[in-house]
Protein backbone atom coordinates (compact mmCIF):
# COMPACT_ATOMS: atom_id res chain seq x y z
CA UNK A 1 0.00 0.00 0.00
CA UNK A 2 1.39 3.37 -0.89
CA UNK A 3 1.48 5.53 2.20
CA UNK A 4 0.20 8.84 1.76
CA UNK A 5 2.24 12.60 1.91
CA UNK A 6 1.44 15.17 4.38
CA UNK A 7 -0.90 16.81 1.54
CA UNK A 8 -3.15 14.39 1.99
CA UNK A 9 -3.49 13.17 5.47
CA UNK A 10 -6.93 14.65 7.28
CA UNK A 11 -6.49 17.35 9.62
CA UNK A 12 -6.44 17.02 13.22
CA UNK A 13 -5.46 13.19 12.46
CA UNK A 14 -9.49 12.45 12.58
CA UNK A 15 -10.56 9.19 11.24
CA UNK A 16 -13.68 9.85 9.11
CA UNK A 17 -14.96 6.73 8.61
CA UNK A 18 -16.21 4.03 11.16
CA UNK A 19 -15.40 0.45 11.41
CA UNK A 20 -11.95 0.49 9.92
CA UNK A 21 -10.21 -0.91 13.03
CA UNK A 22 -10.88 -4.68 11.42
CA UNK A 23 -8.04 -3.16 8.82
CA UNK A 24 -5.95 -3.17 11.35
CA UNK A 25 -4.48 -6.49 12.59
CA UNK A 26 -3.25 -6.44 16.63
CA UNK A 27 -2.74 -10.56 16.51
CA UNK A 28 1.16 -10.28 15.91
CA UNK A 29 1.44 -8.35 19.42
CA UNK A 30 0.44 -11.36 21.41
CA UNK A 31 3.48 -13.02 23.51
CA UNK A 32 0.82 -15.66 25.01
CA UNK A 33 -2.06 -16.92 23.51
CA UNK A 34 -5.38 -18.04 24.98
CA UNK A 35 -6.49 -21.69 23.66
CA UNK A 36 -9.78 -22.63 24.11
CA UNK A 37 -10.47 -26.01 25.86
CA UNK A 38 -13.50 -26.77 24.64
CA UNK A 39 -14.83 -30.23 26.99
CA UNK A 40 -14.39 -27.59 29.93
CA UNK A 41 -16.71 -24.55 28.49
CA UNK A 42 -20.26 -24.23 29.74
CA UNK A 43 -20.97 -21.43 27.27
CA UNK A 44 -21.35 -18.76 29.95
CA UNK A 45 -20.19 -16.27 27.55
CA UNK A 46 -17.65 -14.21 30.51
CA UNK A 47 -15.07 -14.26 28.32
CA UNK A 48 -16.69 -12.65 25.29
CA UNK A 49 -18.05 -10.06 27.88
CA UNK A 50 -14.47 -9.28 29.48
CA UNK A 51 -12.60 -9.58 26.14
CA UNK A 52 -11.38 -5.85 25.48
CA UNK A 53 -11.41 -6.31 21.41
CA UNK A 54 -13.63 -8.53 19.73
CA UNK A 55 -11.41 -11.72 19.90
CA UNK A 56 -13.95 -13.98 21.29
CA UNK A 57 -16.07 -14.87 18.25
CA UNK A 58 -20.11 -15.72 18.88
CA UNK A 59 -21.71 -18.33 16.71
CA UNK A 60 -25.93 -18.75 16.91
CA UNK A 61 -25.43 -17.40 21.00
CA UNK A 62 -23.18 -19.83 21.71
CA UNK A 63 -19.07 -19.64 22.14
CA UNK A 64 -17.18 -20.33 19.03
CA UNK A 65 -13.21 -20.38 18.54
CA UNK A 66 -10.87 -16.95 19.06
CA UNK A 67 -10.45 -14.60 16.65
CA UNK A 68 -6.43 -14.93 16.39
CA UNK A 69 -6.12 -11.77 14.62
CA UNK A 70 -6.76 -9.22 16.73
CA UNK A 71 -6.41 -11.11 19.94
CA UNK A 72 -3.52 -9.46 21.78
CA UNK A 73 -2.76 -12.16 24.64
CA UNK A 74 -3.79 -10.14 27.63
CA UNK A 75 -5.37 -13.30 28.98
CA UNK A 76 -8.30 -11.47 30.80
CA UNK A 77 -10.66 -14.59 29.42
CA UNK A 78 -8.61 -17.09 31.02
CA UNK A 79 -8.21 -15.24 34.21
CA UNK A 80 -12.51 -14.83 34.44
CA UNK A 81 -13.27 -18.31 32.88
CA UNK A 82 -14.39 -20.02 35.28
CA UNK A 83 -14.64 -23.09 34.14
CA UNK A 84 -16.24 -26.57 34.61
CA UNK A 85 -15.85 -28.13 38.11
CA UNK A 86 -12.51 -26.30 38.83
CA UNK A 87 -11.24 -26.90 35.46
CA UNK A 88 -10.67 -23.61 33.34
CA UNK A 89 -11.47 -23.77 29.86
CA UNK A 90 -9.32 -21.11 28.70
CA UNK A 91 -5.61 -21.89 29.51
CA UNK A 92 -2.65 -19.28 28.22
CA UNK A 93 0.40 -20.82 26.38
CA UNK A 94 3.47 -19.58 25.25
CA UNK A 95 3.39 -18.38 21.55
CA UNK A 96 5.77 -20.55 19.50
CA UNK A 97 8.83 -19.05 18.08
CA UNK B 1 -24.38 52.45 17.84
CA UNK B 2 -21.29 51.59 20.19
CA UNK B 3 -21.46 52.06 23.35
CA UNK B 4 -18.93 53.35 25.72
CA UNK B 5 -18.13 52.33 29.35
CA UNK B 6 -15.69 52.33 31.82
CA UNK B 7 -14.97 48.69 32.73
CA UNK B 8 -12.01 46.58 33.97
CA UNK B 9 -10.41 44.44 31.09
CA UNK B 10 -11.74 40.86 32.56
CA UNK B 11 -15.35 42.59 32.45
CA UNK B 12 -14.84 43.64 29.18
CA UNK B 13 -13.69 40.57 28.05
CA UNK B 14 -16.22 38.49 29.94
CA UNK B 15 -19.11 40.56 27.88
CA UNK B 16 -16.90 40.17 24.69
CA UNK B 17 -17.58 36.31 25.69
CA UNK B 18 -20.85 36.84 26.37
CA UNK B 19 -21.71 38.58 23.03
CA UNK B 20 -20.21 35.49 21.48
CA UNK B 21 -22.09 33.24 23.26
CA UNK B 22 -20.12 29.57 22.95
CA UNK B 23 -21.56 26.61 23.35
CA UNK B 24 -19.54 25.40 26.11
CA UNK B 25 -17.42 26.56 28.64
CA UNK B 26 -15.53 24.67 30.86
CA UNK B 27 -12.51 26.70 33.69
CA UNK B 28 -11.09 26.67 36.71
CA UNK B 29 -10.64 30.41 38.91
CA UNK B 30 -7.17 31.34 39.10
CA UNK B 31 -5.91 35.09 39.99
CA UNK B 32 -6.07 37.31 38.00
CA UNK B 33 -8.44 35.18 35.44
CA UNK B 34 -10.84 35.14 38.33
CA UNK B 35 -12.81 37.95 37.69
CA UNK B 36 -13.52 37.29 34.29
CA UNK B 37 -15.00 33.89 34.81
CA UNK B 38 -16.75 35.24 38.10
CA UNK B 39 -18.12 37.72 35.47
CA UNK B 40 -19.24 35.11 32.80
CA UNK B 41 -20.74 33.18 35.27
CA UNK B 42 -23.07 35.99 36.74
CA UNK B 43 -24.22 36.35 32.93
CA UNK B 44 -25.09 32.51 32.66
CA UNK B 45 -26.54 32.43 36.19
CA UNK B 46 -28.65 35.80 35.22
CA UNK B 47 -30.06 34.00 32.06
CA UNK B 48 -28.23 36.25 29.67
CA UNK B 49 -26.39 34.13 28.20
CA UNK B 50 -26.83 30.72 26.46
CA UNK B 51 -23.54 28.63 27.19
CA UNK B 52 -23.09 25.67 29.35
CA UNK B 53 -20.65 26.19 31.73
CA UNK B 54 -19.01 23.40 32.92
CA UNK B 55 -17.30 23.76 36.29
CA UNK B 56 -14.08 21.51 36.61
CA UNK B 57 -11.96 20.73 39.21
CA UNK B 58 -8.55 21.72 37.93
CA UNK B 59 -7.32 23.20 34.72
CA UNK B 60 -5.90 20.22 33.24
CA UNK B 61 -9.89 18.91 33.15
CA UNK B 62 -11.20 22.84 32.02
CA UNK B 63 -8.72 22.43 28.82
CA UNK B 64 -10.11 18.34 28.83
CA UNK B 65 -13.53 19.08 28.50
CA UNK B 66 -12.90 21.84 26.17
CA UNK B 67 -11.64 19.65 24.06
CA UNK B 68 -14.39 17.33 24.09
CA UNK B 69 -17.11 19.73 23.40
CA UNK B 70 -14.83 20.78 20.82
CA UNK B 71 -14.83 17.66 19.15
CA UNK B 72 -18.48 16.97 19.87
CA UNK B 73 -18.91 20.18 17.46
CA UNK B 74 -19.34 23.10 20.17
CA UNK B 75 -18.09 26.39 19.82
CA UNK B 76 -16.03 26.43 22.89
CA UNK B 77 -13.93 29.12 25.15
CA UNK B 78 -12.04 29.35 28.26
CA UNK B 79 -10.15 31.34 30.41
CA UNK B 80 -6.73 30.97 32.48
CA UNK B 81 -3.70 32.48 34.14
CA UNK B 82 -0.08 31.45 34.96
CA UNK B 83 -0.40 27.84 37.28
CA UNK B 84 -3.64 27.19 35.28
CA UNK B 85 -1.87 27.26 31.97
CA UNK B 86 0.69 25.20 33.31
CA UNK B 87 -1.43 22.64 34.11
CA UNK B 88 -3.02 22.78 30.81
CA UNK B 89 -0.10 22.30 29.00
CA UNK B 90 -0.44 18.20 27.87
CA UNK B 91 -3.89 19.06 26.51
CA UNK B 92 -2.83 22.57 24.90
CA UNK B 93 -0.98 20.12 22.13
CA UNK B 94 -3.92 17.84 22.30
CA UNK B 95 -6.06 20.97 21.36
CA UNK B 96 -3.81 22.35 18.36
CA UNK B 97 -2.92 19.03 17.27
CA UNK B 98 -6.76 18.36 16.55
CA UNK B 99 -7.44 21.12 15.50
CA UNK B 100 -9.97 22.18 17.73
CA UNK B 101 -10.99 26.14 17.46
CA UNK B 102 -10.75 26.80 21.25
CA UNK B 103 -10.63 30.33 22.21
CA UNK B 104 -9.25 31.32 25.73
CA UNK B 105 -8.43 34.19 27.14
CA UNK B 106 -5.20 34.51 29.49
CA UNK B 107 -4.53 37.26 31.68
CA UNK B 108 -0.71 36.55 32.01
CA UNK B 109 0.60 36.21 35.02
CA UNK B 110 3.83 34.98 36.48
CA UNK B 111 4.67 31.74 37.39
CA UNK B 112 5.84 29.63 40.51
CA UNK B 113 8.27 29.58 42.66
CA UNK B 114 8.36 31.71 44.04
CA UNK B 115 4.85 32.13 44.27
CA UNK B 116 3.99 35.63 43.11
CA UNK B 117 0.05 36.40 41.60
CA UNK B 118 1.12 39.78 39.76
CA UNK B 119 1.76 40.05 35.70
CA UNK B 120 4.98 39.15 33.72
CA UNK B 121 4.37 36.53 30.37
CA UNK B 122 5.88 33.65 31.81
CA UNK B 123 3.09 31.88 31.85
CA UNK B 124 1.97 32.53 27.92
CA UNK B 125 5.83 32.41 26.93
CA UNK B 126 5.83 28.58 27.94
CA UNK B 127 3.31 27.89 25.46
CA UNK B 128 4.59 29.57 22.58
CA UNK B 129 5.55 26.29 21.00
CA UNK B 130 2.22 24.64 21.60
CA UNK B 131 0.60 25.51 18.29
CA UNK B 132 -1.72 27.70 19.65
CA UNK B 133 -2.27 31.15 18.21
CA UNK B 134 -1.38 33.65 20.32
CA UNK B 135 -2.52 37.53 20.36
CA UNK B 136 -1.29 39.93 22.67
CA UNK B 137 -3.25 42.95 23.50
CA UNK B 138 -2.44 46.30 24.90
CA UNK B 139 -5.06 47.58 26.88
CA UNK B 140 -8.46 46.54 27.40
CA UNK B 141 -10.46 47.41 24.14
CA UNK B 142 -7.76 45.34 22.57
CA UNK B 143 -8.40 42.85 24.76
CA UNK B 144 -12.24 43.02 24.32
CA UNK B 145 -11.66 43.50 20.52
CA UNK B 146 -9.06 40.52 20.08
CA UNK B 147 -11.68 38.22 21.80
CA UNK B 148 -14.65 39.11 19.39
CA UNK B 149 -12.19 38.52 16.89
CA UNK B 150 -10.06 35.25 18.10
CA UNK B 151 -13.26 33.45 17.28
CA UNK B 152 -13.14 34.38 13.37
CA UNK B 153 -9.78 33.33 13.43
CA UNK B 154 -9.73 30.13 14.98
CA UNK B 155 -13.10 28.72 13.16
CA UNK B 156 -11.67 29.34 9.81
CA UNK B 157 -11.77 26.68 7.60
CA UNK B 158 -8.41 27.32 6.17
CA UNK B 159 -6.74 26.77 9.84
CA UNK B 160 -8.97 25.71 12.75
CA UNK B 161 -6.43 26.74 15.11
CA UNK B 162 -7.08 27.58 19.32
CA UNK B 163 -6.12 31.00 20.26
CA UNK B 164 -5.03 32.88 22.95
CA UNK B 165 -5.60 36.25 23.36
CA UNK B 166 -3.18 37.66 26.37
CA UNK B 167 -3.06 40.71 28.41
CA UNK B 168 -1.64 41.80 31.65
CA UNK B 169 -3.07 40.43 34.88
CA UNK B 170 -4.03 43.68 37.15
CA UNK B 171 -2.27 46.11 34.74
CA UNK B 172 -5.33 45.72 32.57
CA UNK B 173 -7.37 42.83 34.12
CA UNK B 174 -8.46 44.37 37.20
CA UNK B 175 -8.08 48.35 35.92
CA UNK B 176 -11.35 49.99 34.91
CA UNK B 177 -10.30 52.21 31.97
CA UNK B 178 -12.62 53.45 28.90
CA UNK B 179 -13.57 50.36 26.51
CA UNK B 180 -16.17 50.72 23.40
CA UNK B 181 -18.88 47.91 23.13
CA UNK B 182 -19.89 46.62 20.13
CA UNK B 183 -23.91 45.94 20.16
CA UNK B 184 -24.65 42.37 20.68
CA UNK B 185 -26.38 41.65 17.52
CA UNK B 186 -23.01 42.82 15.68
CA UNK B 187 -20.59 40.62 17.55
CA UNK B 188 -23.42 37.82 16.73
CA UNK B 189 -22.98 38.71 12.97
CA UNK B 190 -19.56 38.95 12.72
CA UNK B 191 -18.81 36.01 14.27
CA UNK B 192 -21.51 33.84 12.94
CA UNK B 193 -23.16 30.52 12.71
CA UNK B 194 -20.27 28.24 14.61
CA UNK B 195 -20.38 24.47 12.60
CA UNK B 196 -17.58 22.05 13.59
CA UNK B 197 -16.06 20.32 10.17
CA UNK B 198 -16.64 16.93 11.83
CA UNK B 199 -18.50 16.68 14.95
CA UNK B 200 -18.27 13.35 17.08
CA UNK B 201 -22.31 14.07 17.67
CA UNK B 202 -22.88 13.78 14.52
CA UNK B 203 -24.32 9.91 14.83
CA UNK B 204 -24.95 9.36 10.93
CA UNK B 205 -21.10 9.91 10.25
CA UNK B 206 -19.40 8.24 12.87
CA UNK B 207 -15.66 8.69 13.50
CA UNK B 208 -12.89 8.72 15.62
CA UNK B 209 -10.88 11.53 17.14
CA UNK B 210 -7.46 10.86 18.92
CA UNK B 211 -6.13 7.63 17.43
CA UNK B 212 -2.47 6.77 17.21
CA UNK B 213 -0.36 7.46 14.40
CA UNK B 214 3.13 5.69 14.62
CA UNK B 215 6.50 6.42 12.89
CA UNK B 216 4.69 5.31 9.28
CA UNK B 217 2.52 8.80 9.71
CA UNK B 218 3.48 10.64 12.24
CA UNK B 219 5.28 13.56 10.56
CA UNK B 220 3.23 13.73 7.79
CA UNK B 221 0.77 15.00 10.09
CA UNK B 222 3.41 17.08 12.20
CA UNK B 223 4.41 18.60 8.82
CA UNK B 224 1.13 19.46 7.64
CA UNK B 225 0.78 21.12 11.43
CA UNK B 226 4.03 23.35 10.46
CA UNK B 227 1.93 24.14 7.48
CA UNK B 228 -0.73 25.18 8.48
CA UNK B 229 0.96 27.88 10.40
CA UNK B 230 1.79 29.69 7.35
CA UNK B 231 -1.57 30.83 6.45
CA UNK B 232 -2.70 32.33 9.74
CA UNK B 233 -1.04 35.63 9.05
CA UNK B 234 -3.43 36.26 6.00
CA UNK B 235 -6.39 35.30 8.49
CA UNK B 236 -5.49 37.53 10.80
CA UNK B 237 -5.14 40.47 8.48
CA UNK B 238 -8.48 39.67 6.42
CA UNK B 239 -10.43 39.51 9.73
CA UNK B 240 -8.83 42.88 11.64
CA UNK B 241 -9.96 44.11 8.12
CA UNK B 242 -13.46 43.14 8.66
CA UNK B 243 -13.24 44.03 11.69
CA UNK B 244 -12.12 47.56 11.12
CA UNK B 245 -15.17 48.05 8.81
CA UNK B 246 -17.41 47.32 12.10
CA UNK B 247 -15.38 48.97 14.72
CA UNK B 248 -13.55 51.58 13.19
CA UNK B 249 -10.49 50.23 14.74
CA UNK B 250 -7.30 49.47 12.95
CA UNK B 251 -5.34 45.84 13.90
CA UNK B 252 -2.60 44.04 12.23
CA UNK B 253 0.28 41.46 12.95
CA UNK B 254 2.09 44.24 14.84
CA UNK B 255 1.82 47.80 15.81
CA UNK B 256 4.45 50.36 15.07
CA UNK B 257 4.66 53.44 16.45
CA UNK B 258 6.41 56.55 15.02
CA UNK B 259 9.34 53.83 13.68
CA UNK B 260 9.22 54.73 9.99
CA UNK B 261 12.16 57.05 9.83
CA UNK B 262 13.45 56.29 13.29
CA UNK B 263 17.02 55.04 14.44
CA UNK B 264 16.51 53.51 17.64
CA UNK B 265 13.60 51.67 18.56
CA UNK B 266 12.24 49.48 21.42
CA UNK B 267 9.61 45.82 20.70
CA UNK B 268 7.41 46.00 23.41
CA UNK B 269 4.72 43.64 24.46
CA UNK B 270 1.74 44.37 25.78
CA UNK B 271 0.87 47.16 28.45
CA UNK B 272 4.03 47.94 28.73
CA UNK B 273 3.96 49.83 25.03
CA UNK B 274 1.45 52.43 26.45
CA UNK B 275 4.32 53.77 28.90
CA UNK B 276 6.70 53.51 26.16
CA UNK B 277 5.14 55.53 23.55
CA UNK B 278 5.08 58.32 25.62
CA UNK B 279 8.77 58.16 26.63
CA UNK B 280 9.36 57.64 22.81
CA UNK B 281 7.08 61.17 22.16
CA UNK B 282 9.73 63.07 24.71
CA UNK B 283 12.57 62.01 22.81
CA UNK B 284 10.86 63.04 19.73
CA UNK B 285 10.34 66.38 20.53
CA UNK B 286 13.94 66.82 21.41
CA UNK B 287 14.94 65.60 18.07
CA UNK B 288 15.53 61.99 18.46
CA UNK B 289 14.30 59.72 15.92
CA UNK B 290 13.13 56.58 18.28
CA UNK B 291 10.35 54.28 17.59
CA UNK B 292 8.48 51.43 18.74
CA UNK B 293 6.95 47.83 17.59
CA UNK B 294 4.41 45.95 19.75
CA UNK B 295 3.59 42.72 18.15
CA UNK B 296 -0.01 41.21 18.09
CA UNK B 297 0.50 38.36 16.40
CA UNK B 298 3.08 36.45 18.47
CA UNK B 299 2.26 32.99 17.24
CA UNK B 300 2.82 31.81 14.76
CA UNK B 301 5.36 34.41 14.56
CA UNK B 302 5.34 36.80 11.71
CA UNK B 303 9.32 36.10 11.20
CA UNK B 304 9.59 37.97 7.67
CA UNK B 305 7.30 41.26 8.27
CA UNK B 306 9.17 41.78 11.69
CA UNK B 307 12.53 41.53 9.98
CA UNK B 308 11.07 43.98 6.76
CA UNK B 309 9.74 46.39 9.76
CA UNK B 310 12.81 46.43 11.70
CA UNK B 311 15.51 46.00 9.17
CA UNK B 312 16.12 49.66 8.57
CA UNK B 313 17.11 50.75 12.35
CA UNK B 314 20.42 51.03 13.53
CA UNK B 315 20.05 49.76 17.11
CA UNK B 316 16.91 47.70 18.75
CA UNK B 317 16.33 46.85 21.89
CA UNK B 318 13.80 43.93 22.54
CA UNK B 319 12.20 44.23 26.15
CA UNK B 320 11.14 41.04 27.91
CA UNK B 321 8.85 40.47 30.22
CA UNK B 322 9.77 37.12 31.04
CA UNK B 323 13.55 35.10 30.71
CA UNK B 324 14.29 31.83 29.32
CA UNK B 325 16.14 30.35 31.75
CA UNK B 326 19.37 28.36 31.25
CA UNK B 327 22.12 31.40 30.15
CA UNK B 328 19.31 32.53 27.45
CA UNK B 329 17.64 35.29 26.33
CA UNK B 330 14.19 36.53 27.04
CA UNK B 331 11.41 34.84 24.23
CA UNK B 332 11.07 37.74 22.51
CA UNK B 333 14.75 38.39 21.96
CA UNK B 334 15.05 35.45 20.70
CA UNK B 335 12.31 35.66 17.79
CA UNK B 336 13.29 39.34 16.93
CA UNK B 337 17.05 38.01 16.37
CA UNK B 338 15.93 35.07 14.27
CA UNK B 339 13.47 38.05 12.26
CA UNK B 340 16.75 40.11 11.83
CA UNK B 341 19.49 37.32 11.26
CA UNK B 342 18.86 36.64 7.17
CA UNK B 343 19.86 40.24 6.57
CA UNK B 344 23.56 41.61 5.67
CA UNK B 345 22.85 45.25 7.06
CA UNK B 346 20.70 44.74 10.20
CA UNK B 347 20.26 46.76 13.65
CA UNK B 348 22.36 46.20 16.52
CA UNK B 349 20.39 44.60 19.05
CA UNK B 350 20.12 44.29 22.74
CA UNK B 351 17.79 42.68 25.41
CA UNK B 352 16.06 43.69 28.77
CA UNK B 353 14.13 41.90 31.16
CA UNK B 354 12.03 43.82 33.14
CA UNK B 355 9.07 44.08 34.81
CA UNK B 356 9.05 40.25 36.59
CA UNK B 357 6.40 39.03 38.55
CA UNK B 358 4.02 42.59 38.43
CA UNK B 359 7.70 45.04 39.40
CA UNK B 360 6.31 48.54 37.86
CA UNK B 361 7.81 49.51 34.74
CA UNK B 362 8.08 53.11 34.80
CA UNK B 363 8.85 55.79 31.99
CA UNK B 364 12.85 55.97 33.11
CA UNK B 365 12.95 52.75 32.64
CA UNK B 366 12.19 53.41 28.81
CA UNK B 367 14.53 56.67 28.74
CA UNK B 368 16.95 54.80 30.38
CA UNK B 369 16.58 51.92 27.40
CA UNK B 370 16.37 54.97 24.68
CA UNK B 371 19.87 56.62 26.35
CA UNK B 372 21.34 53.32 26.32
CA UNK B 373 20.32 53.16 22.50
CA UNK B 374 22.11 56.33 21.72
CA UNK B 375 25.21 55.10 22.94
CA UNK B 376 25.47 52.34 20.76
CA UNK B 377 24.64 54.06 17.64
CA UNK B 378 27.17 57.06 18.31
CA UNK B 379 29.99 54.66 19.83
CA UNK B 380 28.63 51.27 17.45
CA UNK B 381 29.63 49.28 20.29
CA UNK B 382 27.51 47.63 22.43
CA UNK B 383 28.29 46.99 26.66
CA UNK B 384 25.55 43.67 27.75
CA UNK B 385 23.46 41.97 25.41
CA UNK B 386 21.39 40.83 28.07
CA UNK B 387 20.94 42.70 31.08
CA UNK B 388 17.57 43.22 33.87
CA UNK B 389 16.37 46.46 34.52
CA UNK B 390 14.65 47.90 37.61
CA UNK B 391 16.41 45.32 39.65
CA UNK B 392 18.16 46.18 43.08
CA UNK B 393 22.25 45.05 42.77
Amino acid sequence: MKLKGWKEVTPGAVILEAGNAIEFKTGSWRAFKPVWKKEHCIQCLLCWLYCPDMAIKVKDGRRAEFDYDFCKGCGICALECPGKKGIKAIIMVEEEK
Amino acid sequence: MPKIVAATGNEGVANALRQVTPDVCAAYPITPQTELMQRFSSFVSNGQVQTELVLVESEHSAMSACVGASAAGGRVATATSSQGLALMWEILYIASGLRLPIVMPVVNRSLSAPLNIHCDHSDAMGARDSGWIQIWSENAQEAYDNTIQAFRIAEHLDIRLPVMICYDGFIIGHSISRIEYLEDGEVQNFVGEFRQVNPLLDIEHPLSYGPLILPDYYMEYRKAQDEVASKVSKIVLDVADEFKKLSGRKYGLFETYRLDDADIGIVILNSAAGTTKDVIDEFRDRGIKAGLLKPRLYRPFPYVEMGEALKYLKAICVLDRSDAFGGSFGQMFLDISTSLYPYDKKPLLINKIYGLGGRDYLPEHAEHVLNELIEITRSGKVKAYKEYIGVRE
